[in-house]
């Protein structure tokens, strides 16, 4: 989403992003948010600016945000980090709570299962070596 | 789900839903549209809106509360045709 209007978003497609990716190939919705409306809601509409700044939302499925990132414009996004922690909200999601990832999760890396055995004990179930890949 | 709108003169805008519109008062007094609007929360309801859209060679027009029971990434940017 950003404040172009969908008719410069049709011309990108047409004139950039089909050479990076192939024509017809972008799989989401490219919104339009003139006035930065929907960006002044979420708190990345820059006024000063007039755009919608680098913000990004994790949504689930009953339309809770889970988590956000916001940077200014001249830094990118890791897309890699963004599906990583969709997957662990989605691990947390599926035990109903019970589990939580730790610092460093990633698919296949040990959760945790809070309670009341685990307090004072997290140093023995997780080091600090699984803080990086 | 995205649903195909006709494409008239008009540029189309969309914006927030099932919340007040924001006061016209903002045009007649820029200052007080400065004020810095509080962040959305995390564990809290995403906000609503409706946004015109391009999608699969088509313009249309989607809402957020229609991708309820799916997971959403929602990312903004400065613009088109910039560089990162």
């Amino acid at each position: 989403m950003s404040t172009d209007s969908m008719f410069v978003h049709k011309m990108w497609v047409d004139h950039e992003l089909s050479k990076m990716v192939g024509a017809g190939a972008i799989p989401f919705p490219m919104l339009s948010d003139g006035g930065g409306r929907v960006g002044s809601v979420y708190g990345v509409y820059d006024q000063d600016a007039g755009v919608d700044v680098r913000g990004r939302f994790i949504i689930d499925p009953d339309g809770v945000i889970q988590g956000f990132e916001v940077l200014t414009p001249p830094v990118g996004r890791n897309v890699a980090e963004t599906l990583r922690q969709v997957q662990a909200f989605q691990v947390v999601r599926g035990s109903a709570g019970a589990q939580a990832t730790p610092s460093g999760w990633r698919p296949g890396k040990a959760v945790l299962t809070p309670g009341p055995g685990l307090v004072g004990n997290v140093w023995q179930e997780w080091k600090v070596g699984m803080a990086f890949d | 789900m995205p649903k195909e709108q006709k494409v008239g003169c008009a540029r189309p805008t969309g914006g927030v839903v099932g919340e007040a519109a924001p006061p016209e008062a903002n045009q007649a007094a820029p200052a007080a549209a400065k004020e810095v609007r509080p962040m959305v929360q995390v564990g809290k309801k995403a906000p609503d809106f409706v946004a015109p859209c391009y999608y699969e060679g088509k313009f249309a027009s989607v809402q957020l509360s229609e991708y309820l029971g799916k997971w959403v990434i929602l990312c903004f940017y400065p613009g088109d045709f910039t560089f990162v």
